[in-house]
Order: C-alpha cells, then structure tokens, then sequence
C-alpha cells in the first residue's frame, strides 16, 4: 500500500498494518521489524506522517471509548477516535473538545503527537495542556503511562513528538462545557493588517475563537485586507435537539481537478467575490458547528482541487513584535503570485505549550496553501523559511514538506533533546529529512 | 420502533468491525446489551467502550462459537437471564482462504460450521422465544457473497447462501407471529476479517454499514444490501449470462 499524506505526498511502498485491538500491539511491535509509524487519518500535509522503508501502524480502527466522565467533562478514549465521532459523543452531552484543528477528520493520537492548536489558542494553549494521561507503548513491549505528573519527560517528548517516542494507545482528555452547539460568530471586514492587529487585540479578553482569513493576492495600500471571524458558544441553548438538526451533508471531489483550474487569476477572482461578498463591515450570525470550525471538511477530497500535483501549506509563527517583518512575508509572497485563496492569520497568545517540540508560541501564525508549482515553490519558500528564522520564528511540521534540516534545527534548537526519547524502532520521513546535518 | 423505550439487543458474534459498530450506535440510544465473542479481552475493552457511549446495561460473556456446546450453553444463559429480546444480531463468521480451502475439506467443514450450523442452532435455540413474544427482530450477517458463488470465493460464497436461504424461509414461517427476521448483506468493508485485502474504492467502513443496520431494523425491513449499491451491481452480476460469468475471475 502507498499511504499519501494530506499535500498528495506519496510514500513509498510501505507496508501497512490496520490495528484493532490495543493488547495485539506490544507483541506485534516486538515482532515486527522495524522502522515503525503510527499513521492515523494521514492529514498532515508533508512527510510527517509517512515512512520510507518501513512500516506503517494504521491506528484509525482503535477508537474505543475507556471511559467518560459526563459530569466533570473527562474522556478516555483509544488513540484512533477522530475529532469527528469524539464531537457526536460529547456535543450531546453538554461538553465540546477544548482545543480543535481545522478539521475534525483527525485522531485523537495524531492531535497530541502534533499538538494542535485551534482558533482558541489565546484562551487554552493547544490541545497537550488539555491531556491528563496519556498511555505511551514503547518497542520492548513496556507500557508508560505518562501525565504532568509521571514520567514527566517523556510526556512532554511525546507531546508534539510526531509519533518518534513510540505508539500513544490511549488518552485522557479534559473537555468544555457548552450549553449549546451553536456559536455566536461577527465577521468583521477589515481593511488591511493594521485593522486586523487592533481587532486581534480588542477581541482576545472576550472572544473563544478568533481567526481571520486574508486576501493574499492584495498589495499596496490593501495589502493584508480580509475578513476577521470572532465567536463564541452561545450562553444558552440544548446541545443535543441542537446538534442532531446539524447537517452532515457533504460534497466531495470525485477526482483531480485539471491542474490549470487553480491559477492566478482564478484565484484573485474567487478571493475578490469573497472578500466583497460581505457588504457591511459587521455581520453577525448563530451557525453551526461544522460550518464555523470546519468550512473545508464539507468538501470531502478537497486537496484533489489541486490536481495532481498536489498542494503545499505554509504555516509559520512569528515572535509578536515582529510585525514588520509578517507585512514583508505577505509582500513577498503577493509579488510571487503564487498564493492561493486560502489565507489565515491567527495571534497566538502566551500561553506556554507543554510539548517539547510543540509549535505554537506567542506571536503570529501565517498559514498558507500553494499549488505545488516544483522549484519555483521552493524558491519562493526558501526566501520565506529564511525571513521566518531571521525574525526568530519558526514552521509547523505537521504542515511541512520542504523545510531544511538547517531551517528546522533553528526553529526547534531543543531538538537533540527529543532525541533521547526517541523509540529506535521508530522514524518517519520527516524525521530522517530535518534530523541530518 | 420506539426509541423512547430501552431496547434489549443480543449480539452474537459481537467483536467482529461490524457487529462493535453496530453495537455502539445502539449503546449510543440507551440500549442494553448482551454480547458474546471468544476473546474475554476484547470484550471487555468493548463492554467499557458501550458504557461510555451510554449503553443502559452490558453484560458479556465468552464462548467459543465454533463449539456446539459453547454455543448451546450461551443461549441458554442469555434465555435464563434476558425475559425480552428486541434484536438478536448473529454476526460471527469467517472468510477463509479459497486457495486452501479448495485443497481441504475439514477447512470446509470447518467453515460451513461457523457459517451455517451455529447461526442455525442458535436461531433454532431463540426462536421459541421470538414465537412467544410476538415480536422483535433476528437480524443476520450474510453476505452479497451468498447472491452468486464466484470463481475467487464460492467457498464462503455457498455458505452465506446457505443462510441466506434460511433466513429467507425463516422470516415467511415467523411472518405470522410478528418477528421481523433481517439478511443484512455487506460488500467489503474495512474490518479486521478483511485487513489482508487490497484495499478498493467500494470498500465501505463498518461505521457506515453499522448505520444501515440500525437503521433496517427500525425500518422493519427483511434484505439490506449494505451499502446500497451493492443491490445493483449484485443484480447486475446475477443477470450475467453463464457464458459470460464463467470467464470471470473476480
């Protein structure tokens, strides 16, 4: 089987092996040779959850339940469970997942091995502040368990680790309350990034949820224009009748789209109809789950869009008073014109990330699609990667296919310290990438 | 049927993908459920999972169903504790490997056991109890295998049409007392009996073929092709003429 990862990114041929049950893994780990991954729904854009001669632990069919503490809001599931199957239990019942990605088409063991972060990183981190215990197998078959409170260091190995320190078989999660499945969302048009670095600002204190799209084809006076989105969950409500009325309906992408139909041009006019689309400046409404964290998981195979060659994300973070240097990133990459329509900017705040390797850090996050135009895509992110390190920022793996061992090593100079934790069974395509000198 | 009220469902078989699946949508209602599998181990990883999602009630118990005295002593307990069933789902079963099984008949014979004798001799171990309450639901794992024995798998293939048969005999006998008897018929779905195969574009999650089970039963139904197109490409290659399905090798 070739696993392919979010960006079309194919592995080699690799073996792959589906896991049902969590008491067949330490035997089939001391078994198997090899190097070893744990894959999960494979949304990771580059390499990070591919395997070059090796084998894959396919860990999407593990998705039981341990237990769930439906009045403290505590959940113990199988590291498999997705985002997706977690929300239809617990939305019900009055809680939500305190930390959640852009798509609900991941698993809960892929969340913590990225540390994932979400349109609420301002209020609680990423998703490793939320796990209370996690189960750590390693390759001599030995379980740990690990928390804040035991086996400390390999915990925050494991915590953004990428799947390195050995397979996560299941964790414990604090969830949120909520009293409905509905949130309360402003879309704000705003003008350019200054409007939007005021509004980040003014929004922090009594917003959940701030996010903004932006309109990365803009330049000059316009530049950084877009729509800021701002929400929370609404105060009162009944989250079951709530969320059973949701629509699930999806569409999908039956196949590639020709690789031209995504093109400058194509691009700046669906990024102008979006932009204007909102008349007034503030537009306020009550929406659904999926519709305000999930836009894109509407459009099943939505990466096919990209045809063929498939699509590269950008997301990188910058200290908080770099501004200047974010607004030279949009200018290069409008005049590269090689941007694409979507664009989003988010400032995290200051909370620490208990992850060793984790990405988030105070300052702003970029993150952008490109189609995979070959060496002018790497031409244009070796100037950004280097913009990036200067301003003593750095790139999120789960995102990434290109960067330079170089480029990693600056962003993550605790990286020799993972190193210990490492399982040697273990490797990922990644790792092998940004890991040699 | 009345989702307000706690429905009591029997699940034959039940660490198998589809069966745990199903089980989890009805745990999901509030039902209370009985399960019987071989592995003590994974049923009560799967007893622990049920409670979570909200199952009223779980009991387990651990039997081989290859055995006819296991499976005998196994109803006979669930009969003794259980005075109402609303759903029996027999759901064990195994594929095999046609190229061996084509060379050995106690693999055969082995085969045609678990396929057909046991779901039979617990179905004929209920079915009084179906009789006297006037009511409920035997719903079985056959397959879209059983449709037309084909060159790659006839093996299994005439074992679930063997029980597809039964069923189809079975509901017209309990017709009159009321008891809804459901042949659930899956194509290939991504389960651990599967994990070996390639994996194609028609291969269905038990996720999704859990959900039309659930959904069959409410519905009164008596044949479910899972997914749903399955119906019409079993049709089509039902309607194919010999000389043509004989050159098949699929």
């Amino acid at each position: 089987m070739v696993a392919t990862s979010w960006g079309r990114l194919k592995g080699q041929e690799t073996a792959s092996i589906p896991i049902f049950w969590r008491h067949e893994l330490p035997e089939l780990i001391r078994r198997v040779d090899g190097p070893l991954l744990a894959h999960g729904l494979g949304r990771s854009y580059g390499d990070s959850c591919l395997i070059e001669q090796g084998q894959l632990l396919l860990m999407s069919p593990m998705q039981k339940l341990r237990w769930f503490d439906t009045d403290q809001g505590v959940i113990s599931c199988e590291a498999g469970i997705s985002f997706a199957e977690l929300l239809d239990i617990v939305v019900p019942r009055g809680w939500f997942v305190p930390v959640t990605p852009g798509t609900k088409f991941v698993t809960l063991g892929g969340a913590i091995a990225n540390d994932v972060h979400g349109k609420n990183h301002h209020k609680r981190g990423t998703i490793g502040r939320h796990i209370r215990e996690l189960e750590l197998l390693r390759s001599d078959g030995e379980a740990r368990v690990c928390s804040p409170s035991q086996e400390t260091e390999l915990f925050r190995a494991t915590i953004g680790g990428l799947g390195l320190t050995g397979v996560i078989t299941w964790a414990t999660l604090e969830l949120i309350p909520i009293r409905s499945a509905l949130i309360d969302m402003e879309s704000i048009k705003t003008h350019d990034l200054e409007d939007f670095f005021s509004l980040e600002d003014d929004s922090a204190e009594q917003f959940e949820y701030t996010v903004s799209w932006i309109d990365c084809m803009a330049k000059g006076a316009r530049r950084g224009r877009g729509l800021f989105l701002r929400g929370n969950h609404a105060k009162e409500g009944h989250p079951a009748p709530e969320y059973a009325a949701q629509s699930q309906w999806k569409v999908s992408v039956p196949c590639d789209a020709p690789g031209w139909l995504l093109n400058p041009w194509s691009i700046r006019i669906f990024n102008e109809i979006y932009y204007h689309k909102q008349r007034r400046r503030y537009v306020t409404s009550r929406t659904a789950l999926d519709p305000f964290f999930y836009p894109l998981d509407m459009i099943l195979h939505w990466n096919r869009l990209y045809g063929k060659r498939g699509l590269l994300q950008y997301q990188c973070v910058l200290p908080p008073d770099r501004k200047d240097e974010l607004r030279q990133l949009f200018d290069v990459i409008a005049a590269s014109g090689q941007g694409s329509f979507l664009a989003v900017i988010k400032k995290f705040g200051d909370l620490p990330s208990p992850g060793l390797l984790s990405f988030p850090r105070e300052g702003y996050t970029l993150t952008l699609d490109f189609c995979q135009l070959g060496s002018r895509s790497q031409q244009l992110f070796r100037t950004l990667d280097r913009m990036v390190i200067e301003a003593g920022g750095r790139l999120y793996p789960a995102k990434d296919a290109l960067m330079s061992a170089q480029t990693f090593q600056a962003g993550y100079p605790q990286w020799q310290e993972l190193k210990r934790h490492i399982d040697p069974k273990f490797q990922s395509a990644f790792w092998k990438r940004v890991s040699s000198s | 049927m009345n989702p307000a009220r706690v429905e009591s469902i029997v699940i034959m078989g039940a660490s198998s993908g589809i069966a745990m699946a199903a089980a989890q949508r009805w745990a999901a209602q509030g039902s209370r459920l009985y399960l019987v599998a071989r592995d003590a181990q994974k049923l009560s990883d799967l007893a622990h999972d049920l409670r979570a999602r909200g199952a009223t009630h779980v009991e387990i118990q651990v039997a081989d169903l290859s055995s006819e005295k296991q499976v005998e002593e196994a109803c006979l307990h669930i009969l003794q504790r259980w005075m109402h069933i609303d759903v029996l789902l027999l759901a064990f079963g195994i594929l095999g490997d046609q190229q061996k099984l084509v060379h050995d008949h106690h693999l055969c014979r082995r085969l045609y056991e678990l396929n057909v004798s046991a779901p039979v001799q617990v179905i004929n171990m209920f079915r009084p109890r179906f009789q006297e309450q006037r009511g409920g639901c035997i719903a079985v794992l056959s397959s879209v295998a059983g449709d037309r024995g084909r060159a790659s798998n006839y093996v299994y293939g005439s074992s679930k049409a063997a029980l597809t048969a039964y069923c189809s005999g079975l509901k017209a006998d309990l017709q009159t007392y009321g008891v809804q008897v459901l042949t659930i018929k899956p194509g290939m779905v991504a389960t651990a009996m599967t994990a070996h195969l390639p994996q194609g574009p028609l291969m269905a999650s038990p996720q999704t073929v859990a959900r039309d089970i659930v959904r069959a039963v409410d519905q009164g139904r008596s044949v479910l092709y899972t997914p749903w197109f399955w119906r019409w490409i079993m049709l089509v290659i039902k309607l194919l003429p010999g000389f043509i399905f004989n050159r098949l090798r699929f």
